[in-house]
């Protein structure tokens, strides 16, 4: 399981990268694994906002389903459509291709509250 | 109670199998993905440890008539080397359990759901009759279940005997990597396959584990989870205890009227049956598929015309179809093929479609 030290992590097993006032999001390797194959993701449309700790979409292994949580307010500006084809690049790369949404953070003082590698690692256990 | 192990255990472990508790079982989950395990058994071969089904032996010379008391199927027609699929049913005709009938010669074994082996043995116990005894042999049989078209091909090598000529639902005994024991032409994924029971133990449980992937190296064998154990046998419409039957429902609404033979003489339940088949049905078990890409999830309410029907007893992703499919109880004047259902997916109805089931046709 890898954990890039670069990240923020939520308690619902998102991770967040920040470049000036733009957030890549996406779920962890361990979030992935846990779920198994994933075979949909739902995203939300560009422009839509999101609140932190909201529901902004869902996604669906063959045994399981989960809601995505956005780890921090502002609007979404891209979505991956790369998963609509290949749902599994959220298995296979969890934190690069299988990237779901980037967010134009409002706020971007909310990032501090967010968890680091170390943290998050604690979190699940590890 | 602390969890149970089968004989592959460590196998699982080592092929880094992600364990999960599954009726009091230490079981793997899955190895390498749901999908790619699924695909394995529908194009080549896998295999699968379900040494935590339960096994019962029934002897005594009233072993026939005790089964046919206490089972919907009619046991009569059973001859040595061959199985039969059946239920047991309370007197209001809700499942005690679907299982496995062999006669196995001189006495007979039936195959219970490892989550139902305590309740189906005190069930059996309860309801014996006259000169019919039951051993439980669930501990000491290891179950491995070579599923898939190159399934065949893969045990031909190893076995003392020729498998071809073995019929669906016939066992005969025979050798398996120079191990007796009774092999089995069946199983639970509609595909070729073949369940073989051998004796628990590591040690030879490990032998013929190895000697099974070996032979099947070539047809590209691999282990199998219970996620696609699940999924393969849901893409075929089979029957899940606890999920879509219990002591809830009847074999009838089950769609397991195939296996009920009122005609057969009294048994456990006939008389609800025979009362229910004269009313009419109020409801049915039916597979239904989405149209949109959204998958049902046991529990999930079910909708005809806007109006609360029922609910969703077993759903899933199908790999093979690559849509969501899944079965439930809608009321009987509703369970026509082909006829317009919403399935409550997170309180938004999707439409599905009511379709016959197997999903996927095979010829096992």
């Amino acid at each position: 399981m890898t954990l890039p030290e670069n990240l923020k992590y939520t308690k619902d097993h998102e991770w967040i990268r920040v470049e000036g006032a733009t957030g890549t999001v996406g779920i962890t390797d361990h979030a992935q694994g846990e779920l198994g194959d994933v075979v949909f993701v739902e995203l939300p449309a560009a422009g839509k906002a999101v609140k932190r700790g909201e529901s902004f979409g869902t996604i669906e292994a063959v045994k399981a389903v989960s809601d995505l949580y956005a780890p921090a307010t502002g609007q979404i500006t891209e979505t991956n459509n790369e998963l609509s084809a290949n749902p599994e690049l959220v298995n296979k790369d969890p934190y690069g291709k299988g990237w779901m949404v980037k967010i134009k953070l409002t706020n971007p003082g909310e990032i501090k509250d967010l968890m680091d590698a170390q943290a998050y690692k604690a979190s699940i256990g590890k | 109670m602390s969890l149970k192990r089968t004989a592959f255990y460590d196998v699982h472990v080592r092929l880094g199998g992600k364990i999960v508790e599954f009726a009091g079982f230490e079981m793997p989950v899955q190895y390498t993905g749901i999908v790619e395990e699924h695909h394995r058994v529908r194009s080549h071969v896998g295999v699968f440890d379900v040494s935590h089904m339960g096994e019962v032996e029934v002897w005594g010379k009233d072993a026939l008539a005790f089964l046919q008391s206490i089972t919907v199927n009619d046991v009569s027609k059973l001859s040595p080397g061959r199985v039969q699929y059946s239920a047991m049913c309370y007197a209001d005709g809700g499942i005690v359990d679907d299982l496995l009938v062999y006669h196995m010669g001189d006495h007979y074994m039936v195959v219970i759901n490892a989550s139902n082996i305590d309740k189906d043995i005190a069930w059996m116990q309860n309801n014996l009759t006259g000169d019919a005894r039951l051993k439980n042999i669930s501990d000491d049989i290891s179950l491995l279940a070579v599923q898939g078209p190159a399934s065949l091909a893969t045990l031909q090598k190893i076995a003392g005997l020729d498998l071809a000529p073995l019929e669906y639902y016939h066992w005969v005994r025979g050798t398996i990597a120079g191990q007796e024991m009774v092999i089995s032409r069946t199983g639970y994924t509609g595909e070729l396959g073949y369940e073989l029971y051998f004796p628990s133990d590591r040690t030879l449980g490990e032998r013929i584990w190895n000697a099974i992937m070996d032979a099947g190296k070539e047809f590209q064998i691999g282990p199998v989870g219970l996620g696609a154990r699940d999924t393969l046998r849901l893409e075929m419409g089979f029957c899940l205890y606890g999920n879509d039957i219990d002591q809830t429902t009847h074999p009838l609404e089950a769609g397991l009227g195939w296996i009920t033979k009122i005609d057969k003489g009294p048994f456990n339940g006939r008389d609800t049956l025979v009362k229910a088949k004269k009313d009419g049905l109020q409801r049915k078990l039916v597979g239904f598929m989405v149209q949109e890409k959204a998958f049902p999830r046991h529990g999930y309410p079910l909708q005809v015309e806007g109006r609360e029907a029922g609910h969703v007893t077993s759903g899933t992703f199908s790999p093979t179809l690559e849509k969501g499919i899944g079965m439930g109880y809608v009321p009987a004047g509703n369970a026509k093929t082909g006829a317009a259902i919403q399935v409550m997916i997170r309180n938004k109805p999707v439409p599905a479609t009511i379709v016959s089931v197997p999903f996927v046709k095979k010829q096992a």
